[in-house]
């Protein structure tokens, strides 16, 4: 891809020009796009803004469905509960996200960054609302153009009071998500925001309005790692959308009929068009770029043209360098996905999700740490019995409360002196002190192993069996 | 920069600072009509064949130079950074603490003032009050005392009424906020016993709390116990408070082998709890006096004092007001 990426560099800068260290930002206006992948792209736009928007607000078992409760440290999804000792999910989750990047990327190229990275979906939103504001981007070329009157700053203010309405919406809802959303909701029209709240709102606001309605295809070419990285996935079989060189050229307009051939000319009518509907402002002409985002824009605007012309669609399609090279078709392009590195990546990804989906479906809703008493190793009691003390840390996890059994097991003559029979609350922990008593002979001298069993009353699956040492003096 | 004796380096590091931060911004106000060869490469090569391109930087992002640089002088104006130069706000992290403190004081002391105003017994009975008492308790005494309070080998059971130096709400207040030594000497006053004598001594004490012991010792051992141990245990064994534990009872603090026994003769045994007063202060020694004194061993004060026995000291019956004590 480095290569590709050189090459079409060199074959489009021809001569060096001196020019300023500082690149002066100039603002891309996207056209408006129709097609198959702008389908795609605005059908990832809603599932995922539905997802964000609306999960937050579902109750569940009387409370909010998907909640992150920092203060109680307490992440609630659904029917479960995930404490600070289930943080392995969240690095599994990580490590899934990750494959699955390197997955999609090494099949599809930027599939993440095309269609469902939050850049890309705000920044679709929010041209969408400049484009209803200000018009097409003619419209908004000639006003960014014009000077300032009492038309410009209410069309202006109409667009910016229009994002940072939405941009404060997505900073409520993602507060949201930690603070329950329905009490938050009342915080706002009483005035009674927490300072984090407050704080968390705008600035998660601030930076949407920042990124989606300023920055936009900034943060993809200067700010974001991922953009770079994602160029050593990509190998000669990945797909990526590529114009065809071989039947493009030589561009130039021409009027509807003849055979472009026939006129000397390759089928590139040379319109414009793709590079006026990409949303980082490049010409995907010139090769595959950096600053390619892979949202297939391109592909949509000059299959429409194509269609015009009365030619075959995909001059600019999803192809890959070897394809291009050997002129190959879908079959040969879709054998060819079926490669070592796509198979690694998607083994170990599947064995991640098999054992993520096991471990969900397994996850005990009880737990049990028994923490021994460090400073006294072990007492005499009246009788010359062996004491050992011992912390039980019981957490019910479950969101229903359960009464629990407490038994000890491993040296003849055992005893449990203490609560035997514990209550706990829905998804809380108790914690109760309790002794062991071994006659002296009982064990051999030092640590002995013993096992205390927490079980539940109302559900006999729902059991602990947890090691713990007896140190006999 | 306490450290250095000589004012010039103090001027020397604020110096560096300031002529760094300002000849960045130099810099790169200098930079501002540069140019680059668009196209070319930096001509830097890795592995072979990765070059770097001459691209421009964003503007913005030199705006973000300025931003930092600003925010360097507004930092060095306000926080400690130019040589001893305090800053505007005189931040410490010793100043820092010592707020969070004063509003943790704050927040907290009013809890604390509450119970501290209250006698012992009222406290021990009050439910909030046990369950600070216990957090208190797991965080500064369990180490020893275990999380039970029931002690182990050389720390002492506190929650079952026998006292080694008084079980009253106030000697509980002053072992915790005092501390408390204590000292047996090796062969108690008697520094020539023989081994065959200790064990006879031995014999006798475990014979004194009802344990089988050889009965020929024990006889032997009564007759060097008064002079060689009664001074302090008293000449039936029974103490002295705060002096000597009561050897003829069921409470054995290093064990009640013949073997421990003999240790403990012929060696002496030497204690001690820390005083906690001055790290605890007055709110905490008065929760944890309550909680201790909760436990079930707490001992009333003197025929006048107001029946408020708490709860848990009720199965323990509170002992005669001159305590048992503990060996």
């Amino acid at each position: 891809m480095i290569s590709t990426a050189s090459e079409s560099l060199q074959e489009n800068k021809p001569h060096f020009v001196e020019e300023s260290l500082y690149e002066v930002h100039l603002k891309v206006h996207p056209r408006a796009v129709s097609g198959i992948f702008a389908t795609w792209r605005w059908a990832l736009v809603w599932f995922t803004q539905l997802v964000f928007y609306g999960l937050c607000w579902l109750p569940w078992n009387g409370r909010q469905a998907v909640l992150f409760d920092l203060v109680e440290r307490k992440f609630f999804i659904f029917g479960l509960v995930f404490w600070p000792q289930d943080v392995i999910f969240l690095s599994v989750l990580l490590i899934i996200s990750a494959y699955s990047l390197f997955l999609f990327t090494a099949v599809g190229g930027r599939l993440w960054c095309g269609y469902a990275c939050p850049q890309t979906v705000y920044t679709e939103i929010f041209t969408w609302i400049e484009q209803k504001i200000e018009g097409e981007r003619n419209a908004r070329i000639k006003l960014d153009a014009a000077p300032m009157s009492a038309h410009k700053l209410w069309v202006r203010s109409a667009k910016h009071g229009a994002w940072a309405l939405l941009a404060l919406w997505t900073g409520f809802t993602f507060v949201g998500y930690f603070s329950p959303i329905k009490t938050l909701w009342a915080s706002v029209w009483n005035f009674s925001l927490g300072p984090w709240e407050t704080f968390w709102m705008f600035f998660y606001g601030s930076l949407t309005y920042l990124f989606a309605g300023h920055m936009r295809e900034q943060v993809c070419k200067h700010m974001c790692p991922y953009a770079r990285f994602q160029g050593v996935m990509f190998d000669p079989d990945t797909l990526t959308i590529t114009y065809d060189t071989e039947r493009g050229e030589p561009r130039g307009p021409r009027r509807k009929g003849p055979e472009p051939r026939s006129i000397g000319k390759g089928d590139c009518v040379d319109c414009y068009i793709c590079v006026q509907v990409c949303p980082t402002g490049i010409d995907i002409r010139n090769g595959l770029q950096y600053e390619c985002i892979g949202c297939a824009a391109c592909i949509d605007a000059c299959d429409q043209v194509m269609e015009k012309m009365d030619y075959p669609k995909g001059l600019i399609r999803y192809s890959t360098e070897h394809a291009i090279e050997a002129r190959w078709g879908w079959k040969e392009i879709l054998c060819h996905i079926v490669r070592p590195r796509v198979v690694i990546y998607s083994a170990i990804l599947g064995a991640i999700v098999v054992a993520f989906v096991w471990g969900i479906a397994t996850k005990a809703s009880l737990r049990v740490d028994v923490i021994r008493d460090r400073g006294t190793l072990a007492r005499e009691v009246e009788g010359g019995l062996i004491e050992n003390v011992y912390r039980l840390h019981v957490i019910n996890v479950s969101e229903t409360p359960h009464r629990y059994a407490i038994s000890v097991t491993g040296l003849p003559g055992m005893d449990l002196i203490g609560e035997r029979i514990l209550e706990v609350p829905a998804a809380a922990d108790r914690t109760v002190t309790v002794q062991v008593r071994v006659p002296p002979e009982s064990g051999k001298k030092g640590s002995n192993q013993i096992f205390f069993d927490v079980k539940s009353f109302a559900d006999e699956r729902v059991a602990v069996h947890e090691k713990a040492s007896f140190l006999q003096p | 920069m306490s450290d250095f004796v000589s004012g010039f380096w103090n001027i020397y590091v604020a110096g560096i600072a300031l002529v760094s931060v300002i000849g960045c911004g130099v810099f790169l106000w200098l930079q501002g009509t540069a140019t680059h060869t668009a196209g070319q490469t930096t001509g830097h090569v890795w592995d072979e064949t990765l070059e770097e391109y001459s691209n421009p930087l964003p503007n913005w992002w030199r705006w973000m130079f300025y931003i930092t640089i600003v925010f360097s002088l507004f930092y060095l104006a306000m926080y400690p950074g130019l040589g001893t130069f305090q800053g505007k706000w005189n931040w410490s992290s010793t100043g820092q603490y010592g707020g969070e403190m004063t509003k943790a004081d704050e927040q907290y002391g009013p809890i604390f003032k509450k119970f501290q105003s209250q006698d012992i017994q009222a406290v021990a009975a009050n439910k909030d009050a046990r369950e600070m008492g216990q957090r208190l308790f797991l965080t500064y005494c369990a180490q020893c005392h275990g999380s039970d309070a029931k002690g182990g080998k050389g720390y002492p059971n506190l929650t079952d009424g026998d006292w080694l130096f008084g079980g009253t709400a106030g000697q509980i207040k002053e072992s915790i906020t005092k501390g408390r030594d204590a000292m047996m000497p090796a062969k108690g006053l008697k520094p020539d016993l023989t081994g065959e004598q200790i064990k006879d001594l031995a014999a006798y004490v475990r014979s004194l709390s009802g344990l089988a012991a050889d009965s020929i010792r024990a006889q032997r051992g009564k007759e060097l116990f008064v002079p060689s141990c009664g001074a302090c245990h008293g000449p039936e064994g029974k103490g002295t408070l705060a002096l000597a534990p009561n050897l003829t009872d069921n409470v054995w603090l290093y064990g009640s082998s013949e073997a421990e026994i003999i240790n403990g003769i012929t060696h002496g045994r030497t204690n001690r709890m820390p005083a906690w007063g001055e790290f605890l202060g007055e709110g905490k020694t008065h929760l944890l006096t309550a909680y201790v004194y909760g436990l079930g061993g707490g001992v009333k004060d003197a025929p006048a004092a107001a029946p408020a026995t708490p709860a848990e000291a009720a199965p323990v019956a509170p002992v005669e007001a001159a305590p048992a004590e503990k060996k």
